[in-house]
């Protein structure tokens, strides 16, 4: 299957369990809303170019906006995420390393601590940067601690759940391929 | 020139960011001032059909309470029937006051049309809740929707052909005129995002005495909704230090994670009390100006 394909594919499925498996599940508590969908842009090949990151991260967020409603919240926290990842990524992996031998950021490539950092810093960027536009409009300061605080930690429950539930198989690039 | 275009190649991706940035944020706040936004009217039909699709195996898990609401919707109204009264004085006579059927449009002030909910959350501090009826059935912005057993939902805030999106009462910037049943003193019910089962009642001075289990329902004052629906009973009472009312708890009557088949309510008089209530404003300040 082409990259561009499986892509696709992807974001249908994390777009469709975000609206309509979490967003639905019952009420857990008002800090706590469980986040998925932005595991697409993580898990984006290595070789996406800066440019189409920040479109691909456009239409993530907007589809979801649509059916949430809000539209341009999910939308700029996403950009915000593509527009990080390039450099979250260089700062944890050495070239030789990963980015040549492997296709796309995944535990078994990054290794579990480098790619669970990888996927932290995105994650708290994103809630952080998500939360913060909700606030402005309402609540507390503390409430805003909090929300980002317990947000990511579920997102990071499921993220590390996803990672053992579905281990991607790993295509080694090599000079014949 | 040669170097403001060699500085937007250099930094073309990051401007990129930038412009896309303010493009998502302009979108928000607007969104949230006037409940518009670029392309909503497309992207609500998209929606809309994914969402019907999947609301049909979901209509099953919540078939029995949809039930139970609509028979007690039907209770309700039999006991109004005509033939559930007898004339006990002789001396009277039965007659049909017809013009109310004749002559519709001009003593009508509410109309009903019913819809059935394809989305709706309470997971966030902005819900929103997406009826399969729009604009092609004659459903437009401000109109007040209920549940099937008459307990107060929200208000229509955005339509499309073929759907509409409605603000439910569990969202930051809602504010639905209230009253208590018993006393009629008339507040504003509002959300504090807690918890999806409770909202708050705002406006009743500390003078009025309120009890737990009082009923709360739409008021006379309202331009969307009809008077005397249920919003919720009182669940909590809280005296407010800072001012002189009391901040009242009052739990939904209306579970808003099950919600099924819907009442849409359009009040035919909106438009004519709204006229006049700018006209008002205008002329008291031209009267102002002129006897100065």
């Amino acid at each position: 299957m082409s990259d561009l394909v499986k892509n696709i594919f992807r974001l249908a499925i994390f777009i469709l369990v975000q609206v309509f498996v979490l967003n639905k599940i019952p009420h857990l508590h008002r800090f706590v809303v469980p986040y998925l969908y932005y595991l697409f842009i993580l898990w984006l090949p290595f070789t996406t170019p800066r440019l189409a990151l920040l479109v691909i991260g456009f239409i993530t967020g907007l589809t979801l906006d649509y059916f949430k409603m809000t539209p341009g919240l999910h939308t700029a926290a996403c950009l915000l995420i593509a527009y990080a990842r390039p450099f979250v990524i260089n700062l944890l992996t050495s070239k030789e390393a990963s980015e040549l031998t492997h296709h796309e950021p995944s535990p078994r490539g990054m290794g579990w601590g480098p790619y669970m950092v990888y996927a932290l810093i995105l994650t708290l960027l994103h809630h952080t940067y998500l939360v913060l536009l909700e606030w402005m409009q309402f609540g507390t300061f503390l409430d805003f601690l909090i929300k980002v605080g317990a947000t990511t930690a579920i997102s990071m429950l499921l993220i590390f759940t996803v990672e053992l539930l579905f281990p991607r198989r790993l295509k080694y690039r090599t000079n014949t391929a | 020139m040669r170097n403001v275009f060699l500085f937007i190649r250099r930094y073309f991706v990051f401007l990129l960011f930038l412009v896309l940035q303010g493009v998502a944020l302009w979108m928000l706040f607007n969104y949230n001032r006037f409940h518009h936004a670029a392309f909503l009217g497309v992207a609500s039909e998209v929606t809309g059909s994914l969402n019907t699709q999947v609301d049909k195996v979901d209509d099953y898990f919540h078939l029995r309470e949809e039930n139970k609401r609509v028979h007690h919707m039907n209770d309700s109204l039999m006991n109004l029937m005509r033939s559930s009264f007898i004339n006990g004085d002789t001396s009277q006579r039965l007659v049909i006051d017809s013009t109310r059927f004749d002559t519709l449009s001009k003593n009508r002030r509410y109309l009903y049309r019913d819809a059935k909910v394809v989305y709706n959350s309470v997971n966030f501090e902005h819900n929103y809740i997406q009826l399969n009826r729009g604009a092609n059935a004659g459903i437009r912005d401000n109109m007040a929707v209920i549940s099937s057993d008459g307990a107060a939902i929200g208000v229509v805030v955005n339509v499309s052909p073929n759907f509409s999106q409605v603000m439910s009462l569990l969202h930051t910037s809602n504010s639905v005129s209230a009253s208590l049943k018993k006393s009629g003193d008339a507040g504003t019910v509002i959300w504090d995002a807690v918890s999806p089962q409770y909202v708050t009642l705002r406006g009743i001075a500390k003078n009025i005495e309120v009890k737990k289990g009082d009923t709360v329902m739409t008021s006379v004052y309202s331009y969307n909704f009809p008077p005397g629906f249920i919003i919720g009973r009182v669940a909590e009472i809280v005296a407010d230090a800072a001012s002189g009312f009391q901040l009242i708890k009052v739990k939904t009557a209306v579970n808003f994670a099950s919600l099924q088949q819907v009442f849409v309510i359009e009040n035919v008089q909106r438009e004519e009390q709204l006229q006049l209530t700018t006209d008002t404003e205008k002329k008291i300040e031209q009267e102002k100006r002129t006897k100065r």
